[in-house]
């Protein structure tokens, strides 16, 4: 990688301040994205500045249904949150289930949902939930927050703090991995309160993340596999690749979908 | 060039590293431990799994100054008094490597798998436990068997302490 | 066979430095002065070099020198070779075009290097590499044989006109055609071969050191076969004399083969260490070894295959292009030839077979030999053909195989090889059993129950190991001889040193090789050290691939160890003053048979290293060399039986249940043994399901150039693996064996692809069947 100067402030403010004073600087939370893509030259950041020890940004907490994640919490965190577990069964799942577990120690949600891979799993989490992503600027909701492929409304001094939800009734996740990398080719979260539920997709949209409405409809009216199974999702809205055609993905969000309405709890 | 501190295998280390400086390459070529290996340039292969303040992380995906402060182990720090680890010891026991390059990084990876779940291991588990390794020469089958033979003699060390 | 001889699963002894991490691989070698090097590759898959620039990148910090292929040329150095001549079927010669280890004036494929940068940190090198101002001028790009072929494609090489290497044959063309004139029924199948990269988990690496005082050369690689490397850079690249050039392939991280051929990169760190006059290492990052290890496989094959009415096959007929990549790699001629098209006979009964094999050059990676090299290709043709036939036919694919099976031996194929030994029922039965063939019926079932679909789907390979002997490879155009050597140094307290041309890179030699000596003396295997990897120890050697390690480098072993008990006993035999015929070797001790007379081994060690009471006119000391050359090749057999369980709403296919039933001959070491097994059905389990490269047709660009994109197996896309072994001993060496590195990888492919297209009903089905492939094949069907 190019070389870079290193930075670990101890507050929001501080980080925000430290890039704003820099070239090119560029946050560094987990670094599971990031890093590689300065190892490959892809990414150059003047700056690193590390957001691992930033205490305001760590932390779960959930009062009844409400529930806060600190940006600084890793999966494994997420996945080890007994709270978590209790009350949203899908997201505690998903971080279980994203990346691997070296990969899970490090990762935050906050650089995931920030950096908006569009094969990343937390941004279909987001959507389903109707989750409020907080930044060192506002809030905003995740369906305004992310906007396509890899971008989102943050300005390039922004951090994305924390993100809540209320907790729904019943949730699950269900992915289909990229065989090679492993990360989702297509991943489904369903999530239900009351006769409102909400379907967000990840891994397949060309335009990344993105809330299924038609199945959000249908599932409403009945919250059963086989709700989606007549439902018809366009193969050209589908992102395509080596290992998997814009049809094979446009099947695979059905066939997801079955399964984590089946697999939700 | 910064300084970064950290303990490593329990003794207090530090050195002069770039920025840019991963922490696979500080312990290899500032501290001569050889032993955690750089097998691709994606976070996939694992080969570089070390622990770090317990958890492990894949070394290749973390700059030294990340590291700055925290307590590493690498392969070469898990055998206490001359005695190996009861996890390398069941490795060498089921032919659970074959090159041995992959072996530091899938030791590492399996002490933490054992650390999270115990005895209470199965075929499965450790299979898609194992995601973030790959090896090329064993099948993963003696691996397998490795891990879970070792999640009991592990246990037991861990209590014992 | 005692607790460490022959046939005990002894725990390896090389092990302990593995799971400490004390390995010692090239990259953790570091010597005084050293510097790192970066090579500047080619972005582009087919391009003129108008312009080098260096300016900017020599002002970069760190900088030490830039070297280009002109400067190369002018010091030299030669062209990289394929050391195999194959003839086409008109006679002529294959058409080997120049391989410039840093091109000159065309760069063919993307990463063909171009120039070297040496710098004092890797890092810095790296940086300023990015500066090295390379201006090409772009050419046509060619990436599959078809279209290499055709009229008018880009022209790779002017030495091989439309890009043709060689047109060659083998067997009986008119013999075939008869045949095939008589045949009731006539199975035909275009199959495709899929291209593959080896991916040793270390990646290559090379350190090279100039001594100008002493004018001599070292070079640590990852190395087979060290002694290969140095025969090569001596005598074709112009590098060094041999005794001046010492070659050392320290622990290595898996070969595969990929680590068989003398690269660019190591020839280039050794000049470049003359050159700028420090030690000069480089090591490949992964997506450079994507990029530059030889690739394997990658055939295109129409195959028919002719049967009489009672289904015996009456003939074989397969025409094979071979895609070689942009240069001809060490061994690549004989890959899709001498090693494919011999064994097109399969288990089977063929009384006639007439293949012909086209090498095209492409503006790809070189392809050569990887794990079961041409086998593997064979053995998917047979093993595809056999199944489909069984299905058109109507029959069940195990009987189909019976009714071929040879069955008395030696048996003369009608292309090349003379089986020599095998019982392929056996191993058929064995496999058979340990699935529950005849129970599958009630597990499909149950998985249609659940609206899965399952398969199950067999393979019957053959293989030849230890490719021999020398006058014979010699006289198919091979430009060694393919032997190996042993020596075995007794030291005056009684260990032993066993030097070996062998390499280990993964084997366990540490252990197998000290099991034929605790076998023989009866002494520890902690007191004997095999010794190999190293020119200046070893005299000579071939080293490792193509599964020839025991069969050819044990047995140069026993050869020499039967040289020191021949000694050992004239030793002993004068000093217990009796006869050398009733000296018998057991437990560390030397005894005169029918008496209560012993010597302990060392003290026998030790009278012939003081040499006071020696028997009249014998040399003091004890040491043995002995170089072995095979009668003939080896011949593993087996049955691979895979069941696996397809879900027809994502294609992905889990693989339930692989039973392997292998012929391996004798047995050294059966841990060992099972641990390649295992290794190599997970390859050829990953050729069948994940595993492909793929190159775009339009750029020449490698699309699949890191683990984000080629599919790795990983834990848990293979299942444990049952195996047994059934042993028909070889009779053509001294330990009967006859090699287990490859088999898993030659046999498993197509029985994976049977189960799979067993399961979805349609035999149209291309490797890798990843989920989307099979997915697409059920929509379709």
């Amino acid at each position: 990688m190019y070389e870079t100067n290193y930075h670990r402030p101890s507050s929001v403010e501080e980080a925000v301040s430290l890039v704003g004073s820099t070239e090119s600087g560029k946050f560094l939370s987990g670094g599971m994205s990031l890093l590689p893509a300065m190892k490959q030259r892809l990414a150059a950041p003047s700056d690193l500045v590390d957001l691992r020890h930033v205490e305001e940004m760590k932390g779960i907490t959930v009062n009844g249904r409400e529930v806060r994640i600190g940006g600084a919490v890793t999966h494994f965190e997420i996945k080890n949150s007994d709270e978590i577990k209790s009350v949203c069964y899908g997201l505690h799942h998903m971080a279980s289930v994203l990346g691997d577990p070296q990969v899970r120690y490090m990762g935050t949600i906050g650089g995931s949902v920030a950096n908006n891979d569009p094969a990343a799993d937390y941004p279909a989490a987001m959507i389903a939930l109707d989750a409020t992503i907080h930044t060192s600027k506002r809030a905003v909701k995740a369906s305004e927050f992310f906007v396509g492929l890899l971008e989102t409304v943050l300005d390039d001094d922004e951090i994305v703090t924390a993100v809540s939800f209320t907790a729904p009734e019943i949730s699950g996740y269900e992915k289909f991995r990229n065989p090679a990398s492993r990360y989702a080719m297509c991943g489904v979260f369903v999530a239900k309160t009351g006769s409102t539920v909400r379907v967000g997709v990840t891994g397949a949209g060309a335009d990344g993340v993105f809330h299924w409405d038609e199945a959000a409809q249908a599932l409403s009216a009945n919250f059963a596999p086989d709700a989606v199974a007549n439902l018809s999702v366009d193969p050209g809205g589908m992102l395509s690749d080596l290992h998997g055609s814009s049809e094979y993905r446009a099947n695979l969000v059905k066939v997801m979908a079955k399964r984590a309405v089946a697999s939700a709890k | 060039m910064t300084k970064v501190a950290m303990k490593v295998n329990g003794r207090q280390v530090s050195g002069e590293v770039e920025g840019r400086t991963l922490l696979v390459h500080f312990l290899r070529e500032n501290l001569g431990l050889t032993g955690t290996h750089v097998g691709c340039d994606t976070t996939q292969c694992g080969a570089c799994t070390i622990h770090m303040n317990g958890q492990a992380v894949k070394a290749c995906t973390i700059l030294a100054a990340q590291a700055e402060g925290t307590d590493i182990v690498t392969i070469e720090g898990i055998a206490t008094g001359g005695e190996l680890h009861p996890m390398q010891a069941a490795f060498k026991q089921h032919h659970g490597l074959q090159c041995g390059f992959c072996t530091p990084g899938m030791i590492m990876a399996s002490i933490d798998i054992v650390n999270r779940h115990g005895s209470d291991l199965d075929e499965q588990t450790v299979r898609h436990e194992l995601e973030g390794n790959i090896c090329r020469c064993t099948g993963y089958h003696n691996i397998v068997k490795a891990v879970l033979a070792a999640a009991g003699a592990q246990e037991q060390r861990q209590a014992a302490e | 066979m005692g607790i460490e001889g022959i046939g005990a699963s002894v725990l390896r002894k090389e092990d302990k430095r593995f799971i400490t991490g004390k390995g010692r691989y090239t990259d953790d070698m570091v010597v005084p002065g050293m510097k790192h090097a970066v090579f500047v590759r080619s972005p582009y898959a087919h391009a003129k070099i108008v312009n080098i620039d260096t300016s900017e990148a020599e002002a970069m910090p760190g900088v030490i020198g830039i070297l280009n292929g002109k400067q190369l040329t002018e010091d030299g150095i030669g062209n990289l070779i394929c050391g195999w001549m194959v003839h086409s079927k008109d006679g002529s010669p294959m058409n080997m075009g120049a391989w410039r280890p840093l091109a000159q004036d065309t760069v063919r494929y993307v990463g063909d290097a171009v120039a070297i940068v040496v710098a004092d940190t890797r890092a810095q090198a790296r940086d300023a590499a990015d500066l090295v101002n390379v201006e090409y001028e772009e050419l046509p790009v060619v990436t599959g044989v078809e279209d290499a072929l055709a009229e008018g494609a880009p022209q790779i090489h002017p030495e091989a006109k439309n890009n043709l290497i060689f047109d060659w044959v083998l067997g009986d063309e008119q013999a075939t055609a008869d045949a095939f004139s008589k045949a009731a029924h006539v199975v035909k199948m275009d199959i495709v071969n899929n291209r593959l990269v080896p991916n040793a988990m270390e990646p290559r690496a090379a350190l090279g050191v100039y001594d100008a005082a002493e004018d001599h050369y070292t070079c640590w690689t990852t190395s087979q076969n060290p002694h290969v490397a140095r025969l090569v850079m001596s005598a074709f690249y112009n590098v060094a004399p041999e005794n001046k050039l010492r070659v050392i392939a320290p622990d290595v991280g898996g070969g595969f083969g990929s680590k068989i051929y003398i690269y660019p990169e190591e020839i280039v760190c050794l000049w470049a260490s003359k050159r700028t006059g420090v030690p000069v290492k480089w090591n490949c990052d992964r997506t450079e070894a994507f990029l530059t290890d030889a690739h394997g496989r990658d055939h295109v094959t129409h195959a028919e295959m002719a049967f009489d009415a009672d289904h015996h096959i009456l003939g074989l007929k397969v025409e094979t292009k071979a895609n070689l990549g942009a240069y001809m790699s060490l061994f690549s001629s004989a890959t899709p030839t001498y090693l494919y098209a011999t064994l097109l006979s399969g288990q089977y009964n063929i009384p006639a077979i007439h293949a012909n094999v086209k090498a095209i050059y492409t503006n790809t990676t070189p392809v050569d030999a990887y794990r079961g090299a041409g086998r593997p290709e064979a053995t998917y043709v047979m093993e595809r053909m056999m199944e489909t036939a069984a299905r058109q036919l109507g029959v069940s694919p195990p009987e189909l195989r019976r009714k071929n099976f040879i069955r008395s031996f030696p048996h003369q194929t009608p292309v090349i090889m003379t089986y020599d030994t095998g019982d392929f029922e056996a191993s058929l039965n064995a496999a058979m059993q340990a699935i529950d063939y005849a129970g599958f019926a009630s597990r499909r079932a149950e998985s249609e129950s659940r609206g899965k679909k399952r398969g199950i789907g067999m393979s019957c390979y053959i293989e030849a190991c230890g490719i021999a002997p020398s006058a014979a490879v010699g006289s198919l155009g091979a430009g060694v001889g393919l032997w190996e050597s042993a020596e075995v140094r007794v030291n005056a307290v009684g260990t032993i040193e066993i030097l070996t041309g062998s390499h280990s890179h993964g084997q366990g030699h540490e252990t197998t090789f000290a099991q034929l000596v605790a076998e023989r003396f009866g002494v520890g295997i902690d007191s004997v050290n095999i010794v190999h990897g190293d020119t200046d120890k070893v005299q000579m050697g071939m080293g490792t691939y193509g599964s020839r390690s025991g069969a050819v480098g044990m047995s140069a072993i026993v050869k020499a160890l039967d040289k020191v008990e021949a000694k050992a006993k004239k030793i002993a035999a004068h000093l217990m003053e009796a006869d050398e015929g009733d000296i018998v070797i057991e437990n560390g001790e030397l005894k005169v048979a029918g008496t209560d007379k012993t010597l302990p081994w060392f003290q026998m060690a030790l009278a012939a290293y003081t040499a006071h009471n020696l028997p009249s006119g014998m040399e003091p000391g004890l040491k043995e060399g002995a170089f072995y050359d095979p009668s003939n090749f080896t011949f593993p057999a087996g049955c691979y039986i895979c069941e696996v369980e397809v879900d027809p709403d994502t294609g992905k296919t889990e693989i339930l249940n692989f039973v392997a039933a292998d012929d391996f001959g004798n047995i050294i070491n059966p841990m060992i043994v099972e641990g390649q097994v295992h290794g190599g059905l997970a390859q050829g389990i990953g050729q069948a399901l994940l595993e492909g490269c793929h190159y775009d047709p339009q750029t020449g660009q490698l699309i699949t150039a890191s683990y984000m994109d080629y599919t790795m197996p990983r834990a848990d896309d293979l299942p444990s693996f049952q195996i047994s072994h059934q042993t028909t001993p070889c009779p053509g060496n001294p330990l009967g064996i006859k090699g287990c590195g490859e088999a898993g990888a030659i046999g498993s492919p197509p029985a994976v692809i049977n189960a799979i297209t067993d399961a979805i009903g349609t035999n149209g089905l291309s490797m890798p069947a990843s989920p989307q492939k099979v997915w697409a094949a059920l929509h379709n069907a």
